[in-house]
């Protein structure tokens, strides 16, 4: 180490590179700063990071839903979102529900209620995502038959088949709660 | 994922800039493509140019009469645009049969035609591919193929394009709009994707330099004969084995104008100019398409587990142009 030349072999650049930095998330009307790297997904950021749990991490790659969460009121796939990049939007997970309308007596949200009346669940892994799956899609508006429900929530993919009882769930609160859903 | 840095561009001209001065930088827009690559190790960039605030994100008419789609619309609002899904409610439904509503409401237009193969091997990092590494070798060859393509192919690679959407984009004729450092440019969509040859790494007629920032849509959009036939392993939320788009134009049961485009068959969206121009002027009847169908499969071949496709393509080309028709 004594013997050292003038020139100094730096490290490989992406080694310089500052590794994290500072980001603020509104996560169900709070916002939260954490510390995170670029390459933390928003499902990471939410789990490990804001300890919101609900979430759930199936797949990691976009293919069975569980990691669904609302961002400005739209489903999406968490753990294909990159934390950075959702800074200034309004980002909805299953805990912050009831926040975005109105709740039953119990503190529920409505889709919530009708999950548990109508028994759309076994192991409840799939249960978070599904739920704020089929929140966005009553917002979306394009769900006008038992039929459409199905092909709409598609991309939620429950291991236990509790299927037909999460479509009678959301025909539930879209027929009788529609002010609600 | 390996570690990369990001930034977010503020207008066009920065995110020409920046993609132009690092070679290892790429676009992110919906990340839904990406990101899922990058968590495999398929792709490894050094740096992410957030696109998604660059403000290309209208769907509105063109000068002649057409619909220009902005490159950062998501799919789901195309899909659901009232103008989309009435002029073009081919391209509406593609999109729609499309991945998830969660996908949709992420992915992107830009990011929808530059995403890559769903080939097994290109995914899995300890195989040989072309794609992934060129000169390594095609695993799928002599591997399993069952989703690979039937025309276009060749001894380096045998990948399909996966997207829905491309396939109705190819049949309406579209054109990819495209900034770079020296200005603009327009490309025929029948010349925006490539097929493989001997440089299978090479999706796209697009440098690593340019973004894509609109579709156009010509005026005319066959909302009166038309048809999305996609054909898959599950009825919903699978990539297509075979997809046919199809738009026609009829006068009485002749038909005056067609246009086909399949998908799930090649490295880019199949389209065959002579089985179109096989239809024109014909009776819109069984022998009419049989004849069309056969023409496109004729140049077709199998590699073993897809070689059920050629029939499956031939059949469901017949399908779409009968309700089409109708
Ligand atoms: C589970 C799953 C199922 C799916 N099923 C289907 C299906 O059935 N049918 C189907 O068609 N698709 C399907 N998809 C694919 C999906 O449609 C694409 O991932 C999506 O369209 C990509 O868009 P994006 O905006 O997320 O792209 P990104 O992931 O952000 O980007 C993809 C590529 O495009 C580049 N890019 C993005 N925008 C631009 C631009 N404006 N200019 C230049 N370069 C740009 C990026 O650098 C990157 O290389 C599926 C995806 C998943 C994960
Ligand atoms: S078909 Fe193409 S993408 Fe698949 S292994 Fe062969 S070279 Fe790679
Ligand atoms: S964990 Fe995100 S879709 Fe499976
Ligand atoms: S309830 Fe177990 S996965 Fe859906």
């Amino acid at each position: 180490m004594s013997n050292q030349s003038a020139t100094i072999t730096e490290a490989p650049k992406t080694a310089q590179l500052p590794r994290t930095s500072i980001v603020t998330l509104t996560v169900n009307g709070e916002q939260r700063s954490l510390r995170i790297a670029p390459w933390t997904t928003l499902l990471d950021a939410l789990r490990e990071y804001l300890d919101l749990t609900g979430t759930k991490k199936g797949c990691d790659h976009g293919q069975c839903g569980a990691c669904t969460v609302l961002v400005d009121g739209k489903r999406i796939n968490a753990c294909l979102a990159l934390a950075v990049m959702v800074d200034d939007r309004e980002i909805t997970t299953i805990e912050g529900l009831t926040k975005e309308g109105s709740a039953t007596p119990d503190g529920l949200h409505p889709m919530q209620a009708a999950f548990i009346e109508h028994d759309a669940f076994q192991c409840g892994y799939c249960t978070p995502g599904q739920i704020c799956s089929a929140v966005g899609l009553l917002k979306e508006g394009h769900a006008h038959s038992r039929e459409d429900i199905q092909e709409l929530m598609s991309g939620n993919i429950c291991r236990c088949g509790a299927y037909p009882n999460i479509v009678d769930a959301i025909e539930d609160v879209k027929n009788h709660q529609p002010d609600r859903a | 994922m390996n570690p990369f840095t990001y930034s977010r561009a503020g207008d066009l001209d920065e995110a020409v800039r920046e993609i132009s001065d690092n070679d290892r930088a790429k676009f992110i827009a919906g990340g839904t493509n990406l990101v899922d690559l990058m968590k495999a190790n398929v792709m490894h960039p050094t740096h992410l140019v957030d696109i998604t605030r660059l403000g290309l994100s209208a769907i509105e008419e063109t000068e002649e009469g057409g619909l220009r789609l902005g490159s950062l619309v998501t799919n789901a609002e195309t899909a659901y645009h009232p103008q989309v899904a009435e002029r073009y409610p081919l391209l509406a439904n593609a999109i729609l049969a499309g991945a998830s509503p969660q996908l949709r409401n992420m992915a992107t237009n830009g990011g929808n035609l530059l995403q890559r193969t769903r080939c097994y091997y290109f995914y899995d990092t300890a195989t040989p591919c072309n794609k992934r590494e060129p000169g390594s070798g095609c695993s799928a060859l002599n591997g399993h193929n069952r989703i690979h393509a039937i025309l276009g192919t060749s001894e380096h690679c045998i990948a399909t394009h996966p997207s829905d959407m491309c396939v109705a984009l190819a049949a309406l004729e579209a054109v990819v709009r495209v900034t770079n450092r020296y200005g603009e440019r327009a490309i025929p969509f029948a010349d925006f994707h490539r097929l493989p040859g001997d440089t299978p790494h090479i999706d796209a007629n697009l440098e690593p330099d340019e973004i894509i920032t609109a579709v156009e849509l010509p005026p005319r959009g066959f909302s009166q004969h038309f048809k999305y036939l996609k054909i898959r392993d599950r009825a919903s939320y699978a990539f297509a084995l075979v997809s046919v788009a199809v738009g026609l134009e009829m006068e009485g049961d002749t038909i005056r104008e067609a246009r086909l485009a399949l998908g799930g068959v090649a490295h880019k969206p199949w389209r065959n100019l002579e089985a179109e121009a096989l239809l024109v002027g014909n009776p819109a009847n069984r022998e009419t398409f049989k004849r069309a169908a056969d023409r496109i499969v004729a140049d077709a071949r199998g590699y073993g587990s897809n070689s059920f496709k050629i029939e499956l393509a031939r059949r469901a080309v017949v399908r779409a142009l009968n309700e089409a028709a109708k």
